[in-house]
């Protein structure tokens, strides 16, 4: 069902949805850049229409909204044991098609990967999707290689074009808040081609390993984890245990993003750490988003978004990265 | 026959050479950023009147060398769309620089394009340069970004170092501790990293910006406001040289201004009238009177935001 609509109509159709959801975009936060008078891009919450940034790419994925950063799991004391509450409200996420393939791949390793996270559960079950389409191909976008252009896995699609807003609604719950609006046809268009093309060999294994063309990173990567942040498919955590100062017998456990390419990642009990070098965190990187993933579940996990690019202060492109393991198996082969 | 009065000669920005009857011209580029199309002039000037050189000042400006006293009048006229492009306060149109006391503001490029720069330098050099020029004061002053001091604010009367006041969210840090370990390598150690979360000192943080320029993941944010610290009394030179000492930190830009015009009262009140050639730098002034007297007039009349530290003495 589409239909058409002015932007004042929309917002308050938005502030009627306010009211079960709480609605996520990304949005332009002036000064918040890493540099002075520069502003960046990322998830926050809206109030209007006019707050969601359509014409560029978010720094950060979606996915801090249903994998927050830092999440406190339970609190205790000495003998006791609570949850925090889980917010009531539902969430409408503004996301590309990318990001949509991105949470499919979230939901595997938290939901289908043996056990199911209740945490991530609890908040993912809330999650509706308002698909953003890309009028062209971003900067170091490589979608329709990986295949996460298209999708039909959205409940809304929304365009804003010229003051009107055109929804397209795949998702009865939201019937009646659109059945006095204008009728429309509205369907998204989606991405066909991006300059940024990568193939993935098919005899890709782990002879791999044995390569050269990791050693490069070694002296190019900083280790600094931007790569994994920005990723809306990154999905490992690490746990911190809180003991509050003024009363070290209460406390919280909580969890918070953590980085393959970031020191302590690999630490073990006794002081070892597997892959001191860079390069071989850059592969394990690359390999977990092109290869082992893939053969656990039967697709890529990179979606080709690109932030990882975007991101990276030592201009290394993890795409073209992908696009040396061609020769690099010819290497080793 | 030269008849020529070299006070008004230097006034003028000229200067007296190792040859009789030539001089060498002076062009002051505030902030040290301008549009290229004035090389062209620079070069007529040289080629026509100079000796085809130019001289690339420490403070960021031009000198072109090897021209004929007598055309003085010539220089001046050429050098016009320079002054006005350059948006320099003069006295007569044609006439050149009207002084050449209080020199050129000079600029690091700031956060133009520079990662580490905490506010537009340029601009606040030539903001600085319409407020106080042209004077006869022997006053130097430099602006630069943050407090790796590229324009080497610390050897002016004045420095203005840029700082940021940096924001923490504790919800988006993940405890990489990327800030922690770059503040204790590179900066001052006003990090500590507690229960898993990073705690700042502000008594050692010196806004330069770097744990915003480390954080992956954007806990880190620069202060909406803009911060400086005015370092002062640095000077080079034959008597006695020294580097410049902290007076405020966290001031506004406002406040800056306003005590550096001050300081011109401060400098009327104090100079040795006996100075050679009128000029005696501040910090000869300050060391004379003490600095409670300097900070008095300086501080008059300024009004000082909540953050702002000032030094309660300094030794230099």
């Amino acid at each position: 069902m589409g239909f058409r609509m002015d932007v004042e109509r929309f917002d308050e159709l938005l502030t009627e949805l306010q009211k079960n959801y709480r609605i996520y975009a990304p949005v332009l936060l002036k000064g918040k850049g890493r540099y002075s008078e520069t502003d960046t891009i990322r998830y926050a919450e809206i109030n209007s229409i006019k707050d969601v940034v359509f014409d560029k790419k978010s720094v950060f994925s979606p996915k801090e909204v249903i994998l927050p950063i830092t999440q406190t799991l339970f609190y205790f004391t000495e003998d006791n044991v609570i949850e925090p509450k889980v917010d009531e409200k539902n969430i409408l996420i503004f996301l590309r098609s990318c990001d949509i393939h991105a949470v499919k791949r979230l939901d595997e390793i938290y939901l289908r990967n043996r056990f199911a996270d209740s945490y991530y559960a609890a908040l993912r079950t809330k999650v509706k999707f308002v698909l953003m389409e890309c009028e062209k191909s971003f900067e170091n976008c490589f979608c329709v290689s990986m295949g996460s252009n298209r999708t039909d896995e959205y409940d809304l699609f929304v365009r804003l074009e010229d003051g009107k807003v055109y929804v397209e609604s795949k998702n009865e719950t939201f019937d009646g808040l659109f059945k006095d609006e204008e009728n429309a046809e509205v369907s998204p268009k989606f991405v066909l081609e991006n300059e940024t093309v990568v193939k993935i060999p098919e005899n890709l294994d782990q002879r791999v390993f044995k390569s050269k063309m990791w050693d490069e990173y070694d002296e190019r990567c900083i280790a600094c984890g931007r790569c994994n942040f920005v990723c809306g498919t990154c999905a490992c955590f690490t746990m911190q245990d809180i003991f509050y100062k003024d009363n070290p017998n209460a406390g919280e456990r909580r969890r918070v993003w953590a980085s393959c390419m970031v020191d302590g990642f690999t630490d073990m009990a006794g002081g070892h750490s597997f892959r001191k070098k860079y390069g071989e965190r850059m592969r394990f990187k690359v390999m977990h988003k092109v290869y082992d993933f893939n053969k656990r579940f039967g697709y890529h996990m990179c979606v080709g978004c690109g932030r990882c690019d975007d991101i990276c202060p030592e201009y290394i492109s993890f795409a073209n990265a992908v696009n040396k393991l061609n020769d690099a198996m010819k290497e080793v082969e | 026959m030269l008849d020529i009065n070299t006070k008004q000669l230097k006034k003028n920005a000229f200067r007296i050479t190792k040859e009789r009857g030539k001089t060498a011209v002076r062009i002051r580029v505030p902030g040290g950023n301008m549009h290229v199309k004035f090389f062209s002039v620079i070069q007529e000037i040289a080629e026509k009147y100079g000796n085809g050189t130019v001289h690339i000042t420490t403070r960021q400006g031009f000198e072109i060398p090897g021209i004929d006293m007598k055309n003085m009048p010539d220089i001046n006229k050429m050098l016009q769309p320079i002054i006005d492009g350059l948006e320099i306060n003069q006295e007569a149109p044609g006439c050149g620089y009207p002084a050449s006391g209080t020199r050129n503001i000079s600029a690091c490029v700031g956060n133009a394009y520079c990662p580490y720069g905490n506010y537009n330098t340029g601009e606040l050099a030539k903001k600085i340069e319409k407020a106080v020029f042209p004077h006869d004061r022997h006053v130097k002053i430099a602006v630069t970004g943050c407090p790796n001091d590229c324009i080497k604010a610390r050897m002016q009367d004045f420095g203005i170092i840029g700082m940021t006041e940096p924001q923490y969210d504790p919800y988006r840090c993940v405890g990489c501790q990327a800030c922690v370990k770059n503040c204790k390598k590179r900066a001052t150690g006003a990090l500590k990293f507690e229960n898993f979360k990073v705690v700042r000192d502000h008594s050692k943080c010196i806004g330069c910006g770097e744990c915003v320029i480390k954080c992956p993941t954007g806990a880190w944010t620069r202060s909406e406001e803009k911060y400086y610290k005015l370092v002062i009394m640095g000077r080079t030179g034959k008597k006695n040289p020294r580097i410049a000492q902290d007076f405020i930190k966290w001031a506004d830009e406002e406040s800056v201004i306003k005590i550096i015009l001050n300081t011109y009262e401060y400098i009327e009140e104090y100079i040795d009238k006996e100075a050679y050639q009128g000029k005696e730098h501040i910090g000869y002034i300050v060391d004379r009177t003490g600095y409670q007297e300097f900070k008095k007039w300086a501080l008059k009349d300024v009004n000082l935001g909540p953050k702002a530290e000032v030094a309660q003495t300094i030794n230099w």
